[in-house]
This record gives C-alpha cells, structure tokens and sequence, in this order.
C-alpha cells in the first residue's frame, strides 16, 4: 500500500464519496461530492467504481506527494489540470505518479471543486457506510491539510483517456415547485424563474445563499419537516438559500421549489457572482433528466491510454516501464497495457 | 381523519403532509405509516425521515414511478391501523443544573419556580422523540410542562456539550454532538444518544418515550466513563 501526503491544501478540502445513505431519519446528513459526475469522471480515469471516495477541494488547488509505490490519478471538476512531476496533463486523462512525484491540481478555475482520485481508492475504514468527511457531526476522516497522509490502496497502473469527458451542459438551473409553494404570493415563483441570481461568498458544502430580490415566505413559524439537498428554503428575511450535500435532514423555513436532482452537480459548480436563471419544470422533465444523467454516468468508459502524441507516449512508456518490469502480475491490466506501449 | 397531502420535493422525494401545526395526534399518524412503510416495502424507496407532522419518503426515481409509489402511500395511510406498535421507552439519567445545565437557575427564575422545583416539573412527564434532525441524533421532545417554556435565546451559543438537555420555546431537546445552539441548557445527559462506532449507533428512534431521571454531578461522571466505554446508562423500561 502506498501513501499521498498532502503538501498543500486550502480550506474545504476532505474526502468525499457518493454519500452516506441510510441514516437521515436520525439525522445524518447526506454528505459526498458536491459534483459528482466529476467525481465519477476522475474515478473512471483510475479504473475505479464511479462513487468511489476521492478528495475534493473548494476554489484553491493543492498539491500532493506520491509515497513508496507508483500510484495512478486523475482529476475532475471544470478546469482543473492535474499536473504529475511539474507535467501538465491534457483534460481526461490519467497518469502514473512514480515514488516521491508530486501531484497538484489546479484550482477549478470555471467552478467551485475539484477532485483527484487514486486508483483503488484511499485505505480508511467508511463509517457508517461512507468515507465521506461531514463538518458538524464529526463523521469521516479530518479535513485534510498540509502534512496529512493518507493511505492508498492498490490499483490499475495503466493511464486512461476518455475520447469525450462529460459536461454539466447549460441553460436555466432546472427546479419543480414545492413542497411549501403555497407559503409564498403568486408572484413568487414567477420572480424566482425571471431573476438573474448569483450565489454570493457565503456558500459551503450545507448551502448557497442565492443574492437577488426578496421572496418573503407569508408571515408566521412554519412546524419543521424534512429537507434535502435541492431544497430552496427561504427565511423571513426572503433570501433564498439552496441546501447543499451536507445539509440538514430537518428544517424550519418554507421550501418554495426543490432544485431538481440531475441539476444538483451544475449547480455546485457555478462560481459566485456568475449570474444564473432557475426555470420551473415538471416531474417528467426532472426524471428524464436524472434518466439522461445516470446514461452520462454509464457511458463514460476510458480507454487505455494511446496516440500519436509524441511527448505524452514518451511519459508514459518511461514510467509503465519503471513499474512493469517489477510488476508479476501478468493478468494486472496495466501491465498489459504497458507492455504495448513499451513495444 | 383527513387524507394526508403529497408534497412533490423534487424528483426524488415526496412529502406526506398529515397537518401543519404541532400535535402528538398528527406525529402519531406520521410514525403509522412509517411503520406501514418499513413493514411493506416499495421498490426503489431509499429512506424516510419522520417529522412533527409529515413523512419525508426519499426514492430514486429511475427505480420508482412516482404514481406508483403516491398509490401505495395513500393505500397505507388508508388501511385500518396495523397492530399497535407500542412505543419503546428509556430511562435516561440527566445531571440538572451547575457546570451540565448553565442556563438552570435563571430558567428556574423565568418559570417563578425554585430550581428543584423546576427540575421536578422536567423530570415529570413521559415524553416523545417527536423528529430527530438538525445534528445527528438530536432529539425534539413533546410533552414539555408549559410553565417550562420559554423562547430561544437572543443570542445562540456556538458550541454547547453533547448530550445536552436544552429547552427552546414549547420544546425540549436531547442533543448529541456538540454544536451550535440558541436553547437554554438546563442539564445533560451522560448516555451518549451517538456513537458512531458502537451497536446501535443512536440510541432513539422518532416516536420512542423518554423519562428522565435526575442524577448528581459525581453520578454523571461515573455513568459518563462507562458510556464512553460503550455501556448502555440510558434503561430501557419497555
């Protein structure tokens, strides 16, 4: 088993999976990546199932050093570069990071976060189901920061590529009406589907507070009840806020619409002060789109990494090779991988 | 009994909506079909999280037609009552007031009842975990005595203990880790409601009854070492 030591991170960087599910109903929050179609992206890259933990960071980048044993990365997220030995690597693709390589990712510079993933995952034990890191009930590994190592398991060594690396798309971020839509005026909704919104710099993994006009709830305490990440529940105040992965399971404010599921990823990704519209849409609008994302999911299917790029075959032949000619495992696809590109 | 209203929240949940105000009749037809759920299941549903008045249902909607799963809901919620579950119930010792409970005497003040009186009055009545929510395992109490009640604090706390016992407005409250918190801290329990890496992780369940038992300072810390080291102090009486 090898290790990543993190040399630098910024605040908001943790380990993140697809959720730990099973346990709201005593009030655990959902937790896992913030998008995790790039966190399924950078699992693909490393041969691993799409939901597997990886590390997410928020706006900054970080920088990552490869213990004792080669180890196989790849990043996600709106333009984030990963970069192995001080090499930058073209989007949706892996690399080989050899025994003390460093590793950085850049800062997602046209979103919020960014993941690397490590082939096989990291060793930890999940608890309660999920490696995922939640702030406020003490659930999962410590937020990581300089100097933290963290145990990785064996994997694939073979870099991969994808031929298409899947986006969020654009357009108005995609919401159905309620449950409490019956707590605001008419004019209400119509306002939430004619602004042009911005998230300001309040936003953490819980929720993003939307910056706009007012869309006061009418007047009196509403007897809490469940929430959900999509949730856009509005205090007295009239300033709209959108749960988030880590939020509550249980609120007090009127929910005026839920962000739909299949737009949840885009819309942790918008950066504050970028404006953005919210349409309002249907049941059978919001399945088809969660149906048209779980086929995103399903066809992302790298390839072994190959080409013509002369100064990408020359990295990766010379370091599949340092790892081949020790590597016994002849069924290992990697090796298999490696041997062609060293032929 | 009127029939509940279906809440669309998203794509993947729906709110059952029984009422809309605080009332043990409302929270005890929430936790009817919750148990009518759990005892007949329905494909692709994930989880349900109980509330005062509403049964969130989340599900994945790729598994699940909508419709279907509303049919199904509306046919349980329908159905004559299931063999009444009787509710579990838990002794659970609290240390009131002193360096557990910061906010008790001036509480005892509020209420014009000494603070042994006010600790009788809390340690009176049977209550019900009503919703457990905000923090993992934070329990919402029904049944508090009203002459306890008062609004939340003006200025929150960003840090009360775990397991505090905290009363805030009509309600009191089990809490579980530490956090933030407007309540008024009135003692606090040395069973720990969560503890991720013991069997059962949370003590309390949605529609569980607790009665508290008060207990000295040096009886707090005595429980607390063997909750730490995984013992139940918390009793269960039925």
């Amino acid at each position: 088993m090898s290790t990543l030591t993190v040399l630098r991170a910024g605040p908001g960087t943790s380990l993140q999976d697809g959720g730990r599910f099973g346990w709201r109903r005593q009030g655990v929050a959902v937790s896992g990546a913030m998008d995790r179609l790039a966190l399924a992206v950078a699992n693909a890259l490393v041969g691993n199932p799409l939901q597997t933990a990886a590390i997410e960071t928020t706006l900054a980048g970080a920088t990552f050093c490869a213990g004792d044993a080669p180890v196989l990365v790849a990043a996600g997220g709106p333009g984030v570069v990963l970069s192995v030995a001080g090499r930058a690597l073209p989007p949706g693709r892996s690399a080989l990071a050899a025994p003390g390589d460093s590793i950085g990712l850049s800062a997602p510079i046209s979103g919020m976060h960014g993941y690397l993933a490590v082939a096989g995952g990291f060793g930890l034990s999940p608890e309660m189901g999920s490696l995922s890191t939640h702030l406020r009930s003490g659930l999962g590994p410590a937020p990581l920061a300089a100097g933290s190592r963290l145990p990785v398991c064996g994997g694939g060594m073979t870099p991969l590529w994808l031929p298409r690396v899947p986006g969020h798309g654009a357009g108005p971020i995609r919401a159905m009406p309620g449950p409490q839509d019956d707590w605001f005026a008419d004019e209400a909704l119509d306002l939430l589907c004619s602004t042009d919104w911005q998230f300001d710099l309040r936003s953490d993994r819980m929720g993003r507070y939307l910056c706009g006009p007012a869309l006061p709830p009418r007047p009196g305490s509403m007897v809490s009840d469940g929430v959900l990440p999509g949730s856009i529940q509005v205090p007295p105040s009239g300033q709209p806020v959108v749960l988030m992965r880590d939020c509550q399971t249980t609120g007090g404010y009127p929910k005026i619409a839920t962000v739909i599921s299949a737009d949840l990823d885009r819309l942790a990704q918008i950066p504050a002060g970028v404006p953005f519209r919210v349409t309002a849409v249907t049941r059978e609008v919001a399945v088809a789109a969660a149906a048209a994302l779980a086929r995103s999911l399903r066809d992302i299917v790298p390839r072994p990494a190959g080409g013509t790029d002369p100064a990408r075959l020359w990295s990766e032949n010379l370091v599949g090779g340092v790892w081949n000619a020790r590597d016994d495992d002849a069924t290992d696809e990697g090796a298999t991988e490696g041997g062609n590109a060293g032929g | 009994m009127t029939a509940p209203r279906l809440l669309p929240c998203g794509d993947t949940a729906i709110s059952v909506e029984f009422g809309t105000t605080v009332d043990l009749a409302l929270t005890a037809r929430v936790r009817a079909l919750d148990l009518a759920l759990a005892a007949a299941p329905f494909p692709g549903v994930v989880e349900t999280v109980p509330t005062y008045r509403a049964l969130l249902v989340h599900f994945d909607p790729l598994t699940t037609e909508t419709a279907a799963l509303e049919r199904h809901l509306l046919a349980l919620v329908d159905r004559p009552a299931p063999v009444a579950h009787s509710p579990r119930r838990w002794r659970v010792p609290v240390a009131y007031g002193g360096e557990h409970g910061a906010d008790l005497d001036e509480m005892a003040r509020h209420s014009g009842l000494s603070p042994a009186g006010f600790i009788a009055a809390h340690a009176a009545p049977v209550y019900t975990v009503m919703m457990i929510g905000f923090l993992p395992g934070f329990a919402y109490l029904g049944g508090l005595d009203p002459r306890l009640a008062r609004p939340r604090r003006d200025h929150p706390r960003p840090r009360v203990p775990a397991a505090s016992v905290s009363i805030g407005g009509a309600q009191t409250a089990i809490g579980s880790v530490e956090g933030p918190s407007g309540w008024h801290l009135i003692g606090r329990t040395p069973a720990l409601p969560f503890l991720p890496r013991r069997d059962p992780v949370f003590l309390f369940d949605a529609g569980d009854e607790i009665c508290f038992q008060p207990v000295s300072a040096a009886e707090w810390q005595d429980l607390a070492t063997r909750a730490a080291a995984g013992a139940f102090v918390a009793e269960r009486l039925a």
